[in-house]
């Protein structure tokens, strides 16, 4: 009984008449790294709101056993007193304040009430760090800001730490790392596996889960649907997938049979510099094509330039000092702004869709028309609202896109539907070339699989797509040609038959060594 | 179409439609509370009059502030150009000896300019606004003092006065002894009659396009509702002076605005701006055009403001307008705008304006001090903008 840390019996939680969770169970062995897999808005974040004291005692139904002992948290300090500890997907940091003061931030080391001991915070965030590993270079007066996505969800890893967290939870904490990232992290929590720390860790990163997990519990439309122990059953990337989709999934990518056409697009020597350090020439020589019905892809790792690239072409909507050419059906386009290039029918679908895709607070109609608004749906700069409702109806059938209205709020809902507007709005826009950044970051497999026939529709009629991906897997199952990205440069270009995850790695490692020597 | 959906959409529409509905009740229970208070003083058509043309220039200030709050952002600056506006138009008429007809355009004109100009520091420049309109609320305050040389400056001319004080025709008919403008009276009925048929053509547009359309009882309480106020409005007018020219150019604004924020691709791009910046320059609009805009028509509002305050009054005043911001910008607010940007509706600034103007009239009618109408005012402001927002968390 007492090598369970944790038993979550019987929670039931509803919003309204919504029931996002309906009677889960969940057991988690001490010393366990317990994985939570489901689909998006199957209630993975809700339970473990509810573990951790966000929405508190008797806010829902049913009993939290930590430790043997029944729970009844009020707020988070009283579970982390208990020595849960979570890490939102969304990092909660301060920027400007340094690594220690974030790794204290709450919980500040005092030599008088309310006066911080900052010898001691320093010391103290040091050896926290230390402990996470990896971050030995940084200076812990550094400003959070300072530091990539990587080593901020370190410094989130260490603040847990000096709760002297025994339960920490973490929430997509790979969502977004790249692969290097990723396995580094992953080695961070297996080394605090072996301290002592039982994990529970939610992720749609399957091949992760598959590397790490001791226990995987699946989660669908609220209810669990069944544990996995290693040892006792079979936990592998098909299996939990089945699970989460209750059918199973034969193929992760749907098939296509394309045949690209003439090249319609194509970007000669594309120079672009960083616009606050002016003398970083963040793009270098870029040369590229793009075919009339194919799916081009850009591979590489985090921060090579890939998002950098696609935006600069996209009217210049980042960097300065651009220089280069750009075709669109042999013909020699200029676009000096985001609307010159929409009307260049290029498009530009963000990857981070709620920072840079969607206006929140406003409906799926709303959203969905806003970059052809004026050409589609406005006669003499009158918006047509009839016109727009029928569209976006249309749209919302055809897409898929699950809601009770196309009058909802896009904050209401889940990721994978919200990436589904993103994908409408731009679909709407109507362009001949489509670039796609990140299309299924933070989302469920069934979305994704429902997000790849959309670009296999597109492009059956004609379109081109370019995918930036940081999943190789993705690139190389839904792409027709990959270009690899190294440091702002083209390193390699793979046709379909040469695809592999090696092939990629491999120009990548090969343009990082010639650079070296140069 | 599924049939799931259009019942979705009806519901989400009369929820929004619910909080408008909830602040123009709000707005009646003021009035009858205040007239209980008062013995019915503030039902007088004298008061009714008084009403419209004292709050006349805030709701013209509400109307372009909510374009600024829709940015998510505010114009502090509001109040001292109005004064600047109404000193140089009394300077010009009375100094220069400029005829009526080309002093307003230059007033209006010279207002559009300042607001072009804070909005070049503001849109091109960067600068966040609330300093730039800090800067400017000192700057044209001084700049009002200096051009007046801290005197009032009057009278102007009857022919000016006209246009805060003024009338539109009137028709009088004498009914049982007191003058009845009949003009008013079928203006009422007019623009009720309006009002019918534009409902009549939405709900039939609605229908052929198969959309919902809301209940019937629901429509004509609504309806019910509208007619009765305007004709409760232009009747007790009529026995009054007639309609206030003024009024009538508050309703051309707010018809203007409500269409321009409604319909037009330009308003929808103004709350693109206020809601997600970023999304929105990454969707083809050019925020920094939309923010100087915004900004620019503030300063012409302001300016209209500024006649009217000052035709009003027959003279300029250093101290003209003081304040005026605050209350165009708890008039937004009251009236549902986020102070995050993103939302707001017209129709909900002026009826905040309105229940601000309400508060006031009926405190000073019932003899409270100045001191006192400002605890209230801010209590109301407080208490509308904190229920607002536990709704909508309940809503989540």
């Amino acid at each position: 009984m007492n090598d369970h840390i944790l038993e979550m019996r019987h929670i039931t939680k509803a919003f309204g008449p919504v029931r996002a969770l309906d009677d889960v169970n969940l057991t988690v062995r001490r010393g366990d790294i317990h994985a939570i897999c489901g689909e998006n808005g199957a209630g993975k974040s809700t339970l473990m709101n509810i573990l951790s004291g966000v929405y508190p005692w008797g806010d829902y139904e049913g009993d939290v056993f930590h430790d043997g002992e029944l729970c009844r948290f009020r707020d988070i300090r009283d579970s982390e007193r208990k020595g849960i500890a979570i890490i939102h997907q969304e990092l909660a940091m301060s920027p400007f304040l340094s690594i220690a003061e974030n790794i204290f931030l709450g919980n500040e080391v005092r030599v008088f009430p309310g006066v911080i001991d900052w010898n001691q915070t320093r010391v103290r965030a040091r050896e926290a760090l230390l402990k996470v590993g990896g971050m030995e270079d940084e200076s812990v007066d550094a400003p959070v800001e300072s530091l990539g996505v990587g080593k901020q969800q370190m410094v989130e890893v260490a603040r847990a730490l000096v709760k002297n967290a025994t339960l920490l939870i973490l929430d997509e904490p790979t969502a977004a790392l790249n692969d290097e990232d990723s396995r580094r992290l992953l080695n961070i929590i297996l080394s605090l596996k072996e301290q002592g720390v039982t994990c529970i860790i939610i992720s749609h990163k399957l091949n992760e889960i598959d590397a790490v997990a001791d226990a995987v519990t699946v989660i669908r439309d609220g209810k669990a649907i069944e544990t996995l122990r290693r040892g006792v059953d079979e936990i592998s990337e098909n299996r939990i997938i089945s699970g989460m989709v209750g059918r199973e999934l034969v193929n992760r990518y749907p098939r296509h049979d394309r045949r690209p056409g003439e090249v319609v697009f194509e970007v000669k020597n594309w120079n672009v510099f960083h616009p606050e350090v002016s003398d970083r020439r963040v793009i270098r020589d870029v040369s590229f094509n793009v075919r009339e019905g194919e799916v081009v892809g850009f591979a590489g790792l985090m921060g090579s330039g890939r998002t950098e690239l696609a935006m600069s072409l996209f009217g210049r909507a980042w960097g300065v000092g651009i220089t280069g050419e750009m075709y669109k059906n042999g013909r020699k386009i200029d676009p000096e702004s985001v609307k010159d290039a929409i009307d260049n029918g290029i498009a530009y679908l963000t990857e981070d869709r709620k920072g840079n895709g969607l206006v929140l607070a406003n409906t799926i109609r709303w959203n969905a028309t806003l970059p052809s608004l004026r050409r589609r749906f406005a006669k003499m700069n009158v918006v047509d609202h009839n016109l727009e409702i029928l569209t976006v109806e249309e749209c919302r059938g055809k897409l898929n896109i699950r809601c009770s209205s196309i009058e909802q709020m896009i904050e209401a809902m889940s990721g994978g539907n919200q990436q589904k507007v993103v994908l409408a709005k731009w679909m709407l826009s109507d362009p001949d070339i489509l670039i796609l950044d990140e299309p299924t970051r933070g989302i469920d497999v069934g979305a994704k699989y429902e997000i790849y026939t959309l670009v296999n529709m597109l492009v059956a009629t004609g379109k081109s797509v370019v995918v930036i991906s940081s999943e190789m897997s993705e690139l190389l199952g839904v792409c027709d040609r990959i270009y690899v990205i190294s440091r702002g440069e083209i390193a390699g270009e793979l046709q379909k038959d040469e695809f592999s995850q090696e092939a990629i790695m491999k120009c990548v490692m090969n343009h990082i060594a010639r650079e070296r020597a140069a | 179409m599924s049939d799931v959906s259009m019942k979705g959409k009806g519901l989400g529409s009369l929820g929004a439609g619910l909080r408008q509905y909830g602040m123009g009740v709000a707005l009646i229970v003021i009035f009858l509370v205040f007239s209980a208070l008062s013995g019915g003083k503030n039902f007088t058509p004298m008061n009714i009059n008084n009403l419209v043309m004292q709050n006349s220039y805030v709701v013209i200030l509400a109307v372009g502030m909510l374009l600024c709050i829709i940015t998510g952002n505010v114009d502090l600056s509001v109040g001292s150009v109005v004064a600047f506006t109404g000193a140089i138009s009394a300077t010009l008429i009375l100094n220069m000896k400029l005829p009526i007809a080309a002093a307003v355009p230059a007033v209006l004109l010279l207002g559009l300019v300042i607001g072009m100009w804070q909005g070049i520091f503001i849109a091109f420049l960067k600068v966040p606004p609330f300093i730039v309109t800090l800067a400017n609320m000192l700057l044209f305050r001084g700049l009002t003092m200096l051009v007046l040389r801290g005197q009032t400056k009057g009278p102007l001319p009857g022919g000016y006065t006209l246009i805060g004080a003024g009338y539109l025709p009137t028709w009088p008919v004498s009914v049982g002894g007191t003058s009845f403008d009949m003009f008013s009276a079928a203006a009422g009925i007019l623009a009720s009659l309006l009002v019918i048929l534009g409902e009549v053509r939405s709900i039939r547009s609605r229908k052929k396009y198969n959309f919902a359309v809301p209940s019937l009882p629901a429509t004509l309480a609504k309806l019910g509702v509208i007619v009765f106020l305007i004709n409760f409005f232009t009747l007790r007018l009529a026995v009054y002076q007639g309609l206030p020219f003024v009024l009538s150019v508050m309703l051309g604004l707010i018809l203007l605005y409500t269409f321009f924020t409604n319909r037009m691709v330009i308003g929808r791009y103004v709350y693109a701006v206020g809601g997600n910046i970023k999304a929105a320059a990454l969707s083809g609009i050019k925020t920094q055009k939309v923010m100087f805009w915004v900004y620019a028509n503030m300063g012409l509002l302001s300016a209209l403001a500024g006649i009217v305050l000052s035709a009003r009054n027959a003279s300029a005043t250093p101290k003209a307008g003081d304040g005026f911001e605050l209350d165009a910008i708890a008039s937004c607010y009251i009236g549902g705008a986020s102070a995050y940007g993103g939302t707001g509706t017209v129709t909900g600034a002026v009826i905040g304006a309105l229940i601000m103007g309400i508060l006031n009239n009926g405190m000073s009618l019932i003899g409270w001090s100045v001191d006192m109408q400002r605890v209230v005012k801010g209590l109301v402001l407080l208490g509308a903008v904190t229920i607002d927002l536990l709704n909508r968390k309940k809503k989540r």
